[in-house]
């Protein structure tokens, strides 16, 4: 009999969990609609500033701007970008062994490898292994362009007193719902596409100067690839923690029939072995 | 010579504007400027400002904040970091960011590191205040 309440105790608890993980699934999916419409909002906007950023620096003769200059000191900053939470699958996992095997992988490359950190779960994990320079715990609670702005200016300022030579981000883009696709990207020194081909480049009026036009241009360009990586990360979080509470509900409900299936059999099973008895005691009474 | 002006104006958030209209003004690095279809290729970055266009007579006005202003043949983008339209200015916020920002000036001296933000700041709120008001003419 014992048996028989402590099985109807974890399908209560199974269902419990259920209910949580069934909820989680409907707040990331409706989460993930608004991360995935500030993704394609953002995107004309990078795309424009990448355009004029390469026309400009592809007719750029003289003295290139400091954010351009590659350097060889072998210092590279690598920029984290995970969760804050976790219940979101391999999403932040998958990251930190992304980071683990660049810092493995290019360590013959660069003579030292520090990073930099968004989001807690990133942190916790790397700052007892690796250097961690700078960690900014609270961007993504209140993800706005100027708080993006300012890790962005953050990384300029650094590179510029020459703390590291060569920045890279590293991140979950949104793929779709299911799938995320970890991305390395060089932030500086900023590398323009060379697309130089098919059209002769058109002579522009340029106000106040082409110079000074990049030198604005170049910190903007950072600070808006910087805004693109976390969003593109906040929606594939959300994606990613949808798909696994999914899952998890998935799981849930079918442990409950297997549960549902062994309680029935263990309760049938008590019902005839009360019969027998029952029989057995009246059939000794009447012989 | 295109007879119209394909005007994309667009922030980080969203894109405000994709119309055609007949000339467009706007605040550059040096000063007011203003385009006509058949301009030459051109780039400027833009201060806060106002920028108008005009569309069938009728002319629009946004208030932008720092950004970049590229005409290319008969194509004009802007980048801003934020546009707001005039009839989207509250105009009662714009009022109480100016007398913040003012009073702020105030206390400051020109040395001062937060005197540059305060300044913008006013500068913002002020050309709210001015667009906001063409809003209703």
């Amino acid at each position: 009999m014992a048996n028989l309440k402590a099985i109807k105790k974890r399908i209560v608890s199974v269902k419990n969990t259920g209910q949580i993980t069934k909820a989680m699934k409907m707040v990331s999916a409706a989460k993930l609609r608004r991360a995935q419409e500030n993704v394609v909002a953002a995107r004309p906007y990078a795309g424009k500033l990448g355009e004029v950023l390469e026309r400009l620096a592809k007719s750029q003769e003289s003295d290139p701007s400091p954010l351009m200059v590659k350097r060889d000191g072998g210092r590279a900053l690598l920029v984290v970008v995970t969760s804050d939470r976790g219940l979101c699958g391999g999403f932040n996992a998958n990251i930190i062994k992304a980071a683990e095997r660049f810092i493995k992988g290019r360590s013959g490359e660069f003579k030292e490898i520090t990073l930099l950190t968004l989001g807690r779960k990133g942190y916790e994990f790397l700052r007892n292994r690796h250097t961690v320079r700078k960690h900014h715990g609270d961007v993504f609670s209140t993800l706005s362009y100027p708080t993006a702005a300012l890790v962005a200016r953050e990384i300029i300022e650094g590179y510029l007193a020459e703390e590291y030579d060569e920045v890279f981000v590293l991140y979950n883009a949104f793929r779709s719902v299911m799938s995320q696709d970890i991305t390395l990207e060089q932030l500086l020194p900023v590398v323009p596409k060379a697309v130089e081909t098919e059209e002769q480049a058109v002579e522009y009026i340029y106000e106040p100067s082409k110079a000074a036009l990049l030198d604005e241009l170049l910190p903007k360009h950072i600070e808006v690839q910087l805004f693109k990586a976390l969003l593109e990360s906040v929606a594939a979080e959300h994606g990613a923690r949808m798909t696994a509470m999914d899952s998890a509900s998935k799981n849930a409900a079918e442990m409950i029939g297997k549960l549902t299936l062994i309680y029935n059999r263990a309760r049938q099973a008590a019902i005839t072995t009360e019969l027998m008895e029952i029989i057995s005691g009246a059939e000794s009474i009447k012989g | 010579m295109a007879e119209k002006l394909k005007v994309e104006l667009v922030t980080p958030y969203r894109k405000v504007l994709s119309e055609e209209a007949d000339e467009i003004t706007a605040t550059g690095a040096l000063g007011e400027f203003g385009v006509l279809p058949g301009h030459a290729p051109f780039l400027t970055s833009l201060k806060i400002g106002e920028l108008s266009y005009k569309q069938n007579g009728q002319v629009h006005h946004l208030a932008v904040n720092w950004g970049y202003f590229e005409v290319e043949g008969d194509k004009v983008t802007v980048l801003v970091e934020t546009a707001e339209r005039a009839d989207e200015i509250d105009l009662e916020r714009a009022k109480a960011a100016l007398g913040r920002a003012e009073t702020q000036l105030k206390s400051l001296t020109p040395e001062d590191h937060n005197f540059r933000v305060y300044e913008a700041a006013l500068e913002r709120a002020l050309i709210r205040v001015q667009v906001a008001g063409k809003a209703k003419l």
